[in-house]
């Protein structure tokens, strides 16, 4: 018998990031138009400010608004509380030499305390809440001030891992890294050249001290976006299982996620009529 | 037979369809000088409010009579020379017998009617609307029936909408009913960033060439650019040869006119060497009887 070769189509890898590889430069030209568009454009404004809170998100808008307005045109505000590491202010400060935004650095300990003086019994959550909502009061107010819009850095993953404070670090009208995997957020800051140290440093909301994402998610990014991925595509847990990805790093994220919609949204308005706003009222949020 | 095409790729302002018609006064004055010989002006797809309108679909609708009154209006004010005309394809959501519908509008303007008297051609009322992720279209305009070819002043020619193109069986459609020049509009938002293109232009770059190759026509593409509430449409207006290249190409991002020489000759010389129309005119009897054996047992036994 003449035995003809066979090719057999390579086996799935569950340990393989490719499905979440981006092409650098086409994404920052295209986020830079974004910015460009939305906050000039559409709302007539020049400026920008943006938290700098000395972590990779936070760098990432602030070279892609450099790029977008002129650094001039940024202001990137550092907010730290008095827990706050000297390593989040000095990589913020790399930040700030990087692009050339302004920089200005407002200490949130006083009114953060102001009130958490009267609340002694506050937990770490309602503490790090606490000192987000502060920031946001800030961001606003100081965006008033100069006529602009602040500008937010949630990136996808930790939206959807409900992994911020509901109407603080999401309350931003404008956010260029939304739709974007934590590790493609890294790919894109190696790739616009945001300093290697605050790219590969563990990834921290610093609240608290040694603080970690991954610590606190009980699984890494780089394995958490690969379920991610599969999961928002429509594949099922038992699927994904059956890919071979660990049943129990699987349960843990779809947990997160399913539990989690609620801070994707703005809040639960009772139906009362057939004109109820966003239900029967639609209007998109440009119009 | 030759005539000169121009698209035009624009960002329009939301819902404000009095500043987009003016828009598209200035490009009627920037082409009366700057390429006077032009005879087609392309536009895309939703181009007199922006594409996601929701709701403010029936703010935006008007009818196609009404528009063509206001481009000629228009037309007249920014072109003076009186023996001028223009032929104009463009995208507006259209309110027509009680329905709203996303439309594309094709007619010819002229500077004078003593020279020659300005009409409506055709109206393309998109036929698949595209219901699914971040498109919602048939919640709030309902779908176009026919596909058709019609004549024009440069010959017999189709428009398509944006998914329309997607299924290849809309472009086979006007092919067969003698369109020599496929128009294809749309507002098409970018995304996948992963190759080297952006994921929907890298699809767009299959398929119009694939409809132009197939059943050697030319395709002129207008896509919209600019940002709606995050997402951004891609551009890339080109003009495919009947062979399937694309002769000149739009950027993705930026407000641009394209201009190309459209010659109809080149149809018969690429079916003459590639008669696949030609095989399927001979085979739609078949088609026509598979067609209906689906249409009649929806559900397969």
């Amino acid at each position: 018998m003449n035995r003809l070769p066979i090719q057999y189509a390579p086996a799935f890898d569950p340990n393989s990031s490719e499905n979440l590889k981006i092409n650098e430069a086409l994404m920052t030209d295209w986020l830079v138009a974004f910015l460009q568009d939305e906050i000039v454009r559409r709302r007539k404004m020049t400026k920008a400010v943006v938290g700098v809170s000395g972590g990779v998100d936070s760098a990432l808008v602030a070279f892609l608004l450099a790029r977008a307005l002129g650094a001039e045109n940024v202001y990137g505000i550092r907010m730290p509380y008095r827990s706050s590491s000297q390593d989040s202010l000095d990589h913020a400060s790399l930040v700030v030499q990087a692009t050339g935004i302004n920089i200005q650095t407002i200490e949130i300990t006083g009114a953060a305390d102001g009130y958490l003086n009267l609340a002694s019994d506050a937990d770490g959550r309602r503490r790090g809440n606490v000192m987000a909502r502060t920031r946001m009061i800030i961001l606003f107010d100081q965006s008033q001030k100069l006529g602009c819009i602040p500008v937010g850095t949630g990136n996808k993953t930790e939206r959807l891992f409900g992994y911020f404070t509901w109407h603080a670090d999401d309350s931003p009208p404008v956010n260029p890294l939304g739709d974007l995997y934590k590790t493609q957020v890294w790919a894109l800051s190696r790739y616009i050249g945001v300093p290697s140290v605050i790219v590969d440093k563990p990834a921290s909301a610093d609240l608290i001290v040694g603080q970690t994402d991954e610590t606190d998610f009980g699984i890494t990014y780089e394995k958490a976006d690969r379920i991610l991925y599969y999961l928002l595509k429509g594949f099922s847990e038992s699927r994904l299982t059956e890919m071979g990805f660990p049943a129990a790093e699987v349960k843990l994220v779809k947990r997160r996620l399913d539990t989690t919609h609620w801070k994707r949204h703005l809040p639960t308005v009772a139906m009362l009529s057939n004109t109820s706003i966003n239900d029967y009222y639609l209007r998109p949020v440009d119009y | 037979m030759k005539y000169e095409v121009a698209v035009a790729q624009i960002k329009p302002q939301k819902g404000d369809t009095v500043y987009n018609l003016e828009r598209i006064g200035e490009i009627f004055a920037q082409l009366a000088t700057d390429s006077p010989e032009t005879n087609v002006l392309v536009l895309p797809e939703t181009v007199l409010s922006g594409y996601f309108l929701e709701g403010g679909v029936r703010d935006v609708a008007r009818s196609a009579e009404e528009l063509f009154a206001d481009l000629l209006s228009i037309y007249r004010q920014n072109v003076k020379r009186l023996d001028a005309a223009l032929d104009i394809c463009l995208g507006f959501y259209e309110l027509f017998e009680g329905k709203y519908y996303n439309s594309a509008l094709y007619a010819t303007l002229t500077a004078s009617d003593d020279f020659l008297a300005p009409s409506i051609a055709h109206v393309h009322r998109k036929f698949f609307l595209p219901t699914y992720g971040v498109f919602d279209e048939k919640r709030f305009v309902s779908r176009g029936r026919t596909i058709e070819a019609f004549p024009t002043r440069f010959g017999r020619v189709a428009i398509l909408i944006c998914e329309d193109v997607w299924h290849s069986i809309s472009a086979t459609l006007a092919a067969l009913k003698g369109a020599m020049v496929v128009y294809v509009l749309s507002a098409s938002p970018g995304r996948e960033f992963s190759g080297r293109h952006i994921g929907n232009i890298a699809q767009w770059n299959v398929l119009l060439p694939g409809v132009a190759e197939e059943h050697n026509v030319w395709v002129v593409y207008a896509g919209l650019v600019g940002f709606e509430g995050g997402k951004g449409f891609t551009g890339s207006s080109q003009v495919v040869d009947p062979w399937g290249n694309s002769l000149i190409q739009a950027s993705m991002s930026d407000e641009a006119i394209i201009r190309a020489t459209i010659d109809m000759d080149d149809v018969a010389i690429a079916r003459a060497n590639s008669p696949l129309l030609a095989d399927l005119e001979a085979t739609l009897g078949d088609i026509t009887l598979q067609l209906q054996q689906i249409a009649q047992s929806p559900h397969q036994k």
